[in-house]
């Protein structure tokens, strides 16, 4: 629970419905509900309608958006998935985690630069060791795809070797894939039994269970998918690997909160959502923010519970913070590359 | 007075530096997450509203009329402030406007479909390039989150423009035999101001009518920024006449003989009084009143979906919506979730000033409205039901209610029956599908329903159910301006939107006198005789039974009866009236039924109406074909008591046999071919319009074609599912009432068709008071007609009376048939959207 310490220590206030602000309780899990994974009813269109009014039944403006957009950023998992990444692109990368934000802007925002890092870095296992030491003493986790991530097709065993492999090399976050046959072809126990048995591989290292959302057909079989996997432990459900071809949309994200929000009636956990490719621009970041705010409540406008998982999304959060500043509008080379 | 055009200025876009107060504020937007301020200006509003010194008069003949009645304002009621103030327009004032858009008629009608399409295409244009200023404009006099008239609104009343420029375009093509009405009256209600405007309108503009409208005195304002577009966009002077005011200059509107035709959105009484002081006038109606529409929830839906379906469909324009999803009507096993997410969301609804961006619902249009809700609340307190508001504070000044949920309520509270036209859910419960249709239907509105399953099977099954002219599937408040919007029972008639809609401004264009050829009386031909009816001596005068026919010794004495559910019945009154023939001689006896006949009758008819209507076409068609088949086999007969009833030569009166059978035949090949349609609406889905049947249909035959005429109707009911309360002829009734023979040997079904005979005066009233008839269909066209309008206000049946008698019963034209067909049944528009 090293990160989550080092997460509180950011000093989020409580949120409105969380009368402590302490370490996060991490989902234990719960046995296998069949029936309530087939009792799943989604509807499409209304989902998509929900979707297409969030945002224009809420709109945040001037203060709070700076304030909204810098809260964005202290929840961006800055990501570098690339088969090119190597140690130099890693380290500027952490770098950026570090200090997403120039510091004569917060200056001007008000906002100590201490509260402002990103929530984490993520890549594959290989760097790993060298996300580590660029973020030692930042508080900021390391987090690692893992289980053959994307596809996740290779064995089994080697998937479960893989998470182990990246907690021992200092991941204090792992984000797996799931075999998307197990949701296609209804295989329930399957699903289960695989996650479960990546969050033992995990140890205290906090999961991520990543749905591809885009492969899985229908919005029920998503909500299906999100609920197995709560159900076997996950700490976060995230939409996407971002190399789908359909990445993380407002009607997922709607059915995932909404899926969280049942496993909450039902257990009192509350599990963290992760909305990850496709996210670019400040205004994404707001739709999602008030996505999750309407659908889960304020209790998840946090770190601990929500993150987005971008690479040029933080380009675009900085130049709307500087326009912020100036009332001039920016351009990309005023921000130092992540 | 000439009103300036509203110079509009853009904001400066560029925001000003952040500051140190600034500062401080996102270092706590970033701690608690708050929405912020989200206003939207109202510079270009107030602007426009300065133009014109905030002072309107009324727009009659392309000119702006100061009034001369009593002076009016309009305020904002989120936060009171003074928007304008105008004039109550007076009876001189409306007589103005009409006269105005009859002198405009002429023209207007002349230049054609297509050039009025480029008017209509003008306006929508010009709408959507000043779409904000309306927008604001209607959230400031109305209350309305500037996001619903922002999204909803304004771009469905801009929709309605383009649909009907597209109407104006083809009408001429697409409704052949039909000419507009001619000035229409329009009054509209305060809720959606420029969409029922356009609503209104855009149709009447589009068939080649005239326009005089009334907007509400709560929200005249769009109105007026709308007729100045108008004018500015060239629309000719008098086209369209705008004269303000309350409900005193509605009823000038609807009081003036040069209104061809009343459309009326707004409340029940109100239609109600419209409904009677039209009577008899012959002015065309279309209502479209209140509801208290069912929302209903299977343990089989998308829960969170239908939470979000109930938060657009009752607090949706702070629930003040004709429309609004009011009855929620959840089953029992899923009861306690549904209301538990409910509430869980209701605690997330915003309340605040209709031009924040970040709220859901705004202010109460007036405190006489905010005060009616409040009284309903208090009464449904007072009956014992638990309401329920979420804990969040409102703001402090103007008209606001939170949104409410009442559960608990016994059923015959007024929460639960009336239509409260505010933010107030009432929740109920069901076992089965059946029961859902039965308490969705236990209302005496019929507007609009939602239904919620992820069951297709079930939705398709409950949607025809449900008496209501939309029916939405996994969704609520969906509009087009493609598919007819328009209720069933007492939430009015006719419907605006697509084809469906087009009718309501078009009128069939009158066959020129003489046209019907007939088995009138023979005498007739000489015009003293058409007014002496062929009945020597009327009843009233000489009294029951005083001239019996003549006895006659080699024939056995006949009895003809009623015909009431599948029997032969003897009047309940035990009289019967002599028939002359049409040399005045007193020839038989008809039974003389009264208004318990009618009573059972209509009784009769409600026993056979659900079956009926859920016969195949295929089955009804078999039925037709089988009445004529053993009507044709009878010809001679018939033409013999046809002959001697009207003194019709023998080929006239078989002409009249053979009219009749081909009628049979027409209407029995439409039964499984008036196919309904699938409009195409902008959303992904399929919205059916589908022709139902109306139900029970009363039908008052006319003097002339005593046998085409009565088959001729009957045989439309039927062929579409109603069934049928029959008053024959009054002066002929014989050969009708020799059909009953021929009905009763071909498998009509006992009550489908019930036949009643005596004098018109006697039963036709209480026929078109009965609050169970759903139609009165009236082809004798007198002073009864009118009564019968007046009294149909009761449950707002619809009262077809064919004043220019259009219809030719011995033949029958396509236009005819189309129009009988169309008469004899509703649509309903049935909203599936899909996707998974």
């Amino acid at each position: 629970m090293v990160v989550r310490e080092s997460a509180t220590s950011v000093g989020y206030g409580p949120g409105r419905h969380e009368a402590t602000a302490t370490a996060h309780p991490r989902n234990p899990g719960a046995p296998l509900d069949l029936k309530a994974v087939r009792d799943v009813r989604v509807n499409r269109f209304a989902a998509d309608h929900r979707a297409r009014t969030l945002t224009t039944r809420r709109s945040v403006k001037r203060d709070s958006q700076a304030g909204w957009l810098l809260r964005a950023v202290t929840m961006i998992d800055l990501t570098t998935l690339a088969g090119d990444d190597t140690a130099g692109r890693v380290r500027r990368l952490c770098g950026k985690a570090r200090r997403p934000v120039r510091t004569d802007i917060l200056a001007v925002l008000g906002v100590p630069p201490a509260e402002i890092r990103a929530a984490a870095v993520c890549v594959y296992h290989a760097l790993v060791p060298t996300a580590c030491e660029a973020l030692g003493g930042s508080g900021v986790p390391v987090a690692a795809v893992s289980t053959g991530f994307p596809a996740g097709l290779s064995p089994f065993a080697t998937r479960i070797a893989e998470i182990r492999e990246s907690v021992a090399a200092g991941a204090e976050e792992v984000d797996v894939v799931i075999t998307r046959g197990s949701v296609l072809g209804g295989g329930w126990e399957r699903l289960y039994d695989e996650v479960a048995g990546f969050r033992e591989a995990c140890g205290d290292a906090h999961i991520k269970v990543i749905l591809a959302t885009g492969e899985l057909g229908t919005l029920a079989n998503v909500k299906r998918a999100a609920t197995v996997a709560m159900m076997a432990g996950a700490d976060f459900v995230k939409t996407s690997t971002g190399k789908e071809s359909v990445n993380a949309t407002l009607p997922v994200g709607i059915v995932l909160a909404r899926a969280i929000r049942d496993y909450h009636r039902a257990t009192g956990v509350r599990v963290g959502l992760k909305a990850a490719g496709g996210l670019k621009t400040a205004r994404d970041a707001l739709a999602w923010l008030i996505l999750v705010k309407e659908e889960l409540g304020d209790a998840w406008m946090d770190p601990r519970l929500f993150r987005i998982g971008a690479s040029s999304l933080l380009a675009d959060i900085e130049r709307q913070l500087e326009h912020h500043v100036t009332g001039r509008y920016s351009a990309f080379h005023r921000h130092p590359l992540g | 007075m000439t009103r300036q055009r509203a110079t509009t200025r853009g904001r400066a876009n560029d925001e000003p530096p952040a500051g140190n107060a600034s500062a401080s504020r996102v270092h706590k937007a970033f701690h608690d997450l708050r929405y912020g301020p989200a206003p939207e200006g109202d510079q270009a509003a107030t602007e426009w509203l300065e133009g014109g010194e905030r002072v309107f008069g009324h727009y009659i003949g392309g000119s702006w009329i100061d009034g001369a009645g009593s002076i009016r304002q309009t305020r904002c009621p989120a936060d009171g402030r003074l928007l304008a103030s105008f004039n109550d327009g007076t009876t001189d004032d409306v007589d103005r406007a009409v006269s105005a858009a009859e002198e405009a008629l002429g023209p207007w009608q002349e230049i054609g479909g297509h050039a009025r399409a480029r008017h209509l295409y003008r306006l929508a244009r010009r709408l959507q390039k000043r779409s904000r200023l309306f927008a604001v404009v209607e959230s400031l006099d109305n209350g309305k989150p500037v996001r619903e008239s922002r999204d909803l609104d304004i771009p469905l009343a801009i929709r309605h423009f383009y649909h009907h420029a597209g109407w104006a375009e083809l009408a001429p093509s697409e409704f052949p035999g039909y000419e507009p009405v001619g000035v229409v009256g329009q009054i509209i209600p305060w809720n959606f101001p420029l969409l029922m405007l356009a609503w209104k309108v855009a149709p009447a503009l589009a068939a080649g009518c005239t326009v005089v409208l009334k907007p509400a005195e709560y929200t005249p304002l769009s109105a007026l920024l709308f007729a100045e577009v108008a004018h500015e966009a060239g629309l000719p002077p008098g086209v369209l006449n705008v004269v303000t005011g309350d409900g005193a200059t509605g009823v000038a509107v609807v009081r003036h003989p040069g209104t061809a035709k009343i459309a009326f959105t707004g409340s029940t009484e109100v239609g109600r009084e419209i409904r009677r002081v039209t009577a008899g006038t012959g002015k065309h109606l279309s209502l479209e009143l209140g509801g208290k529409s069912p929302f209903v929830v299977f343990d089989s839906a998308d829960l969170d979906a239908a939470v979000e379906g109930v938060v657009d469909g009752v607090w949706f324009n702070q629930g003040q919506v004709c429309c609004a999803g009011s009855r929620l009507l959840v089953q029992e096993s899923v009861e306690a979730e549904m209301l538990d997410r409910l509430r869980a969301r209701m605690e997330t609804i915003r309340v605040g000033h209709p031009l924040d961006k970040a709220i859901d619902m705004g202010a109460i249009v007036d405190r006489v409205q905010m005060d009616r809700v409040q009284g309903y609340l208090e009464a449904g307190r007072a009956d014992g039901a638990e309401i329920w508001q979420p804990d969040r504070p409102l703001p402090q000044d103007g008209l606001f209610l939170p949104p409410t949920l009442c559960t608990g309520a016994p059923p015959s509270s007024t929460i639960v029956t009336e239509e409260i036209f505010g933010p107030v859910l009432v929740s109920l419960t069901f076992r089965t599908p059946a029961e859902a249709v039965a308490l969705a239907n236990d209302t005496r509105y019929g507007l609009a329903a939602s239904i919620w399953t992820e069951d297709m099977s079930l939705a398709l099954d409950v949607a025809p159910g449900i008496k209501a002219g939309t029916v939405w599937v996994n969704c609520t408040n969906m509009f087009d301006a493609a598919s007819g919007f328009g209720g069933y029972r007492e939430s009015g008639f006719g419907r605006e939107g697509g084809r469906e809609g087009m009718w309501e401004y078009l009128k069939p264009v009158a066959e020129k006198p003489g046209g019907r050829v007939a088995t009138e009386p023979a005498a007739s031909e000489s015009p003293a005789a058409v007014e002496a009816p062929p009945v020597a001596v009327p009843p009233s005068v000489l009294g029951p039974m005083s001239a019996s026919p003549a006895p006659s010794r080699d024939r056995i004495d006949r009895t003809r009866k009623l015909w009431i559910a599948g029997k032969q019945a003897r009047p309940d009154g035990g009289y019967s009236l002599p028939v002359a023939d049409a040399t005045g001689a007193v020839y038989a006896e008809a039974p003389r039924g009264n208004r318990k006949d009618v009573r059972n009758a209509v009784e009769a008819a409600a026993q056979a109406r659900a079956k009926w209507a859920q016969q195949s076409g295929h089955l009804r068609a078999q039925i037709l074909y089988y009445v004529a088949e053993n009507l044709a086999v009878r010809r001679e007969e018939l033409a013999h008591t046809l002959g001697r009833a009207t003194g019709a030569d023998a080929g006239a009166a078989r002409a009249d046999v053979d009219a009749a059978v081909q009628s049979l035949f027409t209407f029995a090949a439409w039964a499984d071919k008036y196919d309904g349609s699938v409009h195409s609406t902008p959303f992904r889905n399929v919205t059916f319009a589908m022709n139902e049947p109306v139900g029970t249909i009363g039908i008052r035959c006319a003097d002339h074609a005593p046998l085409a005429g009565v088959i001729g109707p009957v045989a439309a009911a039927l062929s579409q599912g109603n069934v049928a309360v029959v008053v024959v002829s009054e002066r002929c009734p014989i050969p009708a009432l020799d059909l009953v023979q021929v009905m009763e040997t071909s498998d009509v079904p006992p009550g489908t068709v019930n036949m009643l005979s005596g004098i018109h005066g006697e039963v036709v009233p209480t026929l078109a008071a009965h609050d169970d008839v759903d139609q009165l269909w009236d082809f004798v066209a007198d002073d009864l007609s009118g009564d019968s309008e007046r009294l149909s206000a009761g449950n707002l049946k619809r009262v077809w009376v064919d004043r220019e008698g259009v219809v030719n019963w011995l033949e029958m034209t396509r236009r005819d048939t189309e129009m009988l067909l169309r008469k004899g049944t509703r649509v309903k528009n049935i909203w599936v959207p899909y996707g998974v």
